[in-house]
């Protein structure tokens, strides 16, 4: 890596870390609230220039460019280092990063501007955190350094989900989530266990190169880039690990925006996405890959359809969006799985602080009690427009680039079922996400309270999201294409492939159509009233149950998590220690005791009955004799 | 070899401090708690200087001291460091050093506590610098039995209802009180005592045979190599002796109930320190002077940790004593030192003996803050506590990095230790033990943080609307250990040389013996 790269590398990775350790450490600066803010984003603002100068560098010299130094010396076995590795990938990954970031900062500063400055402090000393960890992982040069990181992001989650810890609700969501995550965790760990044992380094470029050169067993591999995967599953949300998200809502809406749709739960897919070299070499896991996130693309959309919550709406969505996502990286295309992520981390971030806006106005989250908001808050409407678009896959948003990528990608690669749940969720998501448009903006009701537009502060980092999400799509598909189409693993025919899915394949003039009978369907119910909504519910009863109830996944995780675990296990294993291996050991105590206090009687001290004892012997000496 | 005996000063600094303590006049506050901290620092300062001056190039015992005490036994004074001793010998000073800082508040007797502290460490140091079998066994003995006087005079007493056919035995032996706590703790650890000396005099015994003189200097013995089915019985028999102060499961349950009861300070000594002194036995005298017995038993070692690792985590979920919660989250992250040890794999030994160290900092931190909650909401039960960080953000903000420690996350001291013993455990013969493993951390992340959102999340509540949060001299443990967890989990490195080049010769010693 040269020196010039380097130094502008670290001023992306180092300025939040010096805002978190200034604002963690002075502790007056913290709680006087402004300053800790304005550090902040100051931080992330720089970041964000030198990002975009790295981003410049690395696509005139792909590279990789890589660094490692040793940080855990073994003498006889291989050590464990850590590192940079920048690529394209890399590089794109850390602007989209910096740019959400002081995105969201910046808008923090009016959605949190009721908080007391001390809270406020610890908000932006918590996103300093998370903008270092996050940007860390993306560089990171070594598999363990993107774990060490994962799992500091997820702190962050954790911390900024429970930021109003008096709050039961989201005491229990950030606890769910890092549990949830965890458990994940626990597979990709032992995945990177056996990667040392058998590739002997966590070094990138060393183990796409074992991979590839077949130096580790190929059963070996597959195993461990299955628990490296599990990992994955449980960060972005993955069926059946996707329970956490949807409760991680109950953190502040900007954090949702940041953490828990652009950046963190995409880590899952970046992490794929890093080691795709490694995954071309292990086709059973890109199938199990391709299917998780089809099916999950497909059942999260289906819970979005009843979501009265507009954040859940927004979480569900993105649940759905990171299967999508997984899937086209199942289905052996890095360009569209990771295009996908670069739009979507724009247009989701950009809804998230749309409802952030209306929520801030509304002081509910509820769409019921929403309505004709489009009157009152044009830019917030306009955005949340634009965004919804973008996410529907509507042309010329940068939703639809990518979208059809996948779609037509998972049809290109002949994995029929994959690729039918892909279709039937592009016209779901464009229904769910429409309901919300016509009962929250238009509608026939008036919303209750005074709502108003928020201020500049807030408005203005949304529009240059929602300008993103308008052109990113066309603007950078090229260069997508460029770098990541032929490295799909396939070669020539994967860029074959990309050359012609341009939206004239019939594939995506199906999806196309359904995305606007999804919007037509939604317009009837939701604008026109033409069918109530009401009793199609109460035609559809038991099935709308089962959404409501979200398939029940989340009474069965609470009831293993409750009722197995704690109260049955831990339960069973402490009582057994206090009163079984314990009780064994105060048995033999109170034994000895026992038999201290009975045989203390013979010794008595008392003359007579010594004397008793003595007669006593005689008589028997006498008794023994005559017989 | 020659020059500074700097060893010496780090044995006698608290060993005089302790003298000098108890001839302190008896109203006065200030002087046993500024001559402790002294005393702890001198020691503090020549351990940090010892671990920057030691040679892990080179490796071995160096900074060696040797002084005949009764020739005619082979009994003499012979002080030395390797890796492993060094890094312990850190952990022992930052303990003490941040010990006297929590116990600041101690009520009463003050001058006797510090003298009995300063006392324990002596011993504690001693232990780690011996290469002297005799003189290790004296420091052992003189380590353990403060305990005793601190948890009998300084402890707390938790009131247990006696429930069921227990009730009646629970009562008369006064179960939960420091008392019973205190005894049970002693006479556990004597009978953990009665085998290592045994297992001591055996190896002296035998070592007539092949020494030209019986000797207790462990230098010498280590280069004797003792028959086979010596090897067998004495590898157990020492495992068994010093596997009861680390804890081994079942032999683990005098640990909560002494934990529990015992002062802030005292606990942060056992659990921190003096459980390693347990392990550091295993590992100097058992696995190094009987590689063969290691080898042999490794598998009943291993097995035994992985119970530890399940079951005192699940355990620990199970109560609602915020002591006991600590208590035995230790019991289960000592089953990461021993299963570690019993990897006999280089990552697993490196991992082992940093995760002694690990611990003994987060465990520390851990039973200070108890302390401090406890001294602050007159109670160790969770169930009563709630939304306290409101009221004590700053031990809110420690207890978190302490969990977190414990829980194996990245940039913690806890993860490279809990990562490195993974790999070992694949590595061993018994590659099934990574599986426990791997779920004792994900438990472990189950309980620490359902405590954390139970004692200072939640509403706030009314009860403790006037509880302070730490003050004074307080903040130096919790600033210093959580620095030090934080230290270690970033820069690993300036620890595991030390601690590799002593792993690695042990490594040798086993190699060398394998068929």
């Amino acid at each position: 890596m040269n020196g010039n790269l380097l130094l502008w590398t670290l001023l992306v990775l180092l300025p939040p870390f010096v805002s978190f350790a200034w604002n963690g450490l002075v502790i007056p600066w913290r709680r006087a609230g402004k300053p800790a803010a304005y550090l902040s984003i100051v931080a992330i603002l720089t970041s964000l220039v030198a990002s975009l100068v790295v981003v410049k560098l690395v696509l005139a010299d792909p590279g990789p460019h890589t660094w490692q130094a040793v940080w855990m010396p073994l003498k006889h076995a291989p050590s464990i280092t850590v590192g940079l590795y920048l690529d394209p990938l890399a590089a794109i990954m850390l602007a989209v990063v910096a740019l959400v970031a002081a995105m969201v900062q910046i808008y923090s500063l009016g959605y949190m501007s009721e908080e007391p400055p001390g809270s406020l402090g610890r908000y932006f000393t918590y996103h300093s955190l998370f903008a270092f960890s996050m940007l860390n992982l993306v560089a990171a040069g070594t598999l363990i350094q993107i774990y060490a990181f994962w799992e500091l992001v997820g702190l962050c989650s954790y911390l900024l989900i429970g930021f109003w810890y008096y709050k039961p609700s989201a005491a229990n969501a950030a606890v769910k989530a890092f549990w949830t995550t965890k458990f994940g965790d626990v597979g990709f760990a032992i995945g990177l266990v056996l990667l040392w044992a058998f590739g002997g380094s966590y070094f990138l470029p060393d183990l796409f190169h074992k991979a590839a050169s077949g130096e580790i067993q190929a059963a070996v591999l597959s195993l461990s880039m299955l628990l490296v995967f599990f990992g994955a599953m449980g960060k972005s949300a993955q069926f059946p690990l996707h329970i956490w998200l949807p409760d991680a809502m109950e953190g502040p809406t900007p954090v949702s925006a940041l953490i828990h749709a652009a950046t963190m739960v995409a880590a899952g897919v970046y992490l794929v996405s890093r080691v795709f070299p490694i995954y071309t070499h292990t086709p059973e896991v890109m199938l199990f890959i391709a299917y998780i996130g089809s099916f999950t693309a497909f059942f999260a959309a289906t819970i979005a359809l009843v979501q009265e919550d507009i954040k859940r709406v927004l979480a569900y969505s993105t649940i759905s969006q990171l299967g999508y996502m997984m899937a086209a990286l199942g289905a052996g295309s890095l360009m569209a799985g990771y295009f996908h992520m670069f739009t979507h981390a724009f247009f989701k971030a950009l809804l998230f602080l749309g409802a952030g806006s209306v929520i801030h106005a509304m002081h509910t989250n509820d769409i019921w009690k929403m309505g004709r908001l489009f009157g009152k808050m044009k830019h917030t409407a306009l955005v949340f427009l634009i965004g919804t678009l973008a996410l529907a896959g509507i042309p010329p948003f940068a939703g639809y680039y990518s979208k059809d990528e996948i779609v037509v990608k998972l049809f290109e690669s002949g994995l029929t079922i994959p690729f039918l749940f892909a279709l039937v969720t592009v016209f779901l998501t464009a229904f769910y996400m429409f309901r919300v448009i016509f009962v929250v903006f238009f509608g026939n009701k008036e919303p209750e309270g005074h709502p108003h537009e928020s201020p500049p502060v807030m408005t203005v980092p949304m529009w240059i999201l929602a300008i993103l999400s308008i052109v990113a799509g066309f603007l950078f598909k090229g260069t997508f294409e460029h770098f990541f189409g032929a490295a799909a693993g396939h070669g020539a025919e994967a860029a074959e492939a990309a050359a012609h899915a341009g939206g004239h394949s019939p594939v995506a003039l199906v999806s196309l159509v359904l995305a606007f009978a999804g919007i037509f369907f939604a317009w009837l119910i939701y604008q026109k009233e033409a069918v109530s909504h009401e009793r199609l519910r109460n035609a559809l009863k038991p099935l709308y149950i089962m959404l409501r109830k979200k398939y029940w996944l989340d009474d069965i995780a609470y009831f293993l998590y409750r009722r197995v675990l704690v109260d049955g296990l831990a339960f069973l294993i402490g009582w057994f220690d206090r009163y079984i291996v314990d009780g064994i050991v105060n048995f033999v105590t109170w034994l000895t005791q026992q038999s201290g206090i009975l045989l203390r009687s013979l010794q008595n001290g008392k003359v007579q009955d010594y004397l008793y004892g003595v007669v006593l012997g005689i008589l028997l000496i006498l008794l023994l004799g005559a017989l | 070899m020659h020059g500074f005996p700097v060893l010496s000063l780090i044995l006698a600094a608290p060993f005089i401090g302790a003298l000098i303590v108890m001839f302190t006049p008896r109203n006065s506050y200030y002087a046993p708690r500024v001559l402790s901290a002294i005393a702890a620092s001198i020691s503090l300062l020549a351990s940090l200087y010892v671990l920057f001056t030691y040679n892990w190039h080179a490796g071995g015992f160096q900074f060696e001291e040797l002084v005949p005490l009764i020739p005619a036994l082979g009994i003499q004074y012979h002080v030395a460091v390797d890796g492993m001793s060094v890094a312990l010998l850190i952990l022992t000073a930052f303990i003490i050093f941040t010990g006297v800082f929590t116990s600041w508040t101690v009520p009463e007797r003050a001058k006797e506590f510090y003298a009995l502290l300063l006392l324990l460490v002596t011993g504690v140091f001693g232990v780690f610098m011996s290469l002297d079998l005799f003189l290790f066994f004296l420091f052992y003995e003189l380590a353990v039995l403060p305990m005793y006087l601190l948890i009998g005079i300084w402890g707390s007493t938790k009131y247990i209802v006696p429930r069921g056919v227990f009730g009646r035995m629970f009562q008369e032996l006064k179960v939960g009180t420091k008392e019973y706590s205190a005894m049970k703790l002693t006479l556990y650890l004597l009978f953990g005592s009665a085998f290592i000396l045994v297992g001591i005099l055996a190896i002296y015994k035998v070592s007539g045979q092949f020494l030209p003189q019986n000797t207790f200097d462990f230098l010498q013995l280590s280069s004797v190599h003792f028959p086979r089915e010596f090897q067998r019985i004495f590898f157990l028999v020492i495992y068994v002796g010093f596997g009861v102060l680390a804890g081994i499961w079942p032999l683990h349950t005098w640990s909560p109930d002494g934990h529990a009861a015992a002062p802030a300070a005292g606990s942060m000594m056992h659990a921190g320190v003096l459980m390693k002194l347990g392990a550091y036995g295993v590992v100097r005298v058992g696995m190094q002077l009987m590689p063969e017995g290691a080898l042999m038993w490794a598998w009943l070692v291993g097995t035994i940790a992985t119970i530890n690792i399940v079951y005192g985590a699940l355990s620990a979920m199970w109560q609602t004593d915020l002591k006991y919660i600590i208590a035995y989250s230790s019991v289960s992250h000592m089953g990461v030192v021993m299963l570690g040890a019993a990897t006999l794999t280089e990552p697993g030994l490196n991992g082992s003996i940093f995760q002694m160290v690990a611990h003994g900092f987060m465990t520390g931190l851990m039973f200070a803050l108890v302390g401090l909650v406890y001294e602050k909401t007159h109670t160790r039960n969770i169930l009563e506590m709630g939304g306290l960080g409101k009221r004590m953000p700053g031990i809110a903000t420690f207890f978190t990095i302490g969990g977190l420690s414990s829980l194996g996350l990245p940039a913690l001291a806890g993860f490279v230790a809990e990562f490195l013993v993974f790999l070992g455990a694949w590595k061993s013969h018994k590659w099934y033990w990574l599986i426990p493993a791997v779920a004792g951390a994900f438990f472990t992340a189950v309980y620490v943080l359902r405590a954390l959102k139970i004692i200072f999340w939640g509403p706030f509540n009314e009860k403790y609307k006037d509880v302070p949060d730490a003050q004074g001299p307080e903040w130096v443990s919790l600033v210093v250990l959580s620095g030090l967890l934080i230290i270690m989990g970033v820069l690993p490195f300036l620890l595991l040389r030390p601690i590799n080049a002593a792993a690695v010769e042990l490594l040798t010693t086993i190699k060398g013996v394998l068929p």
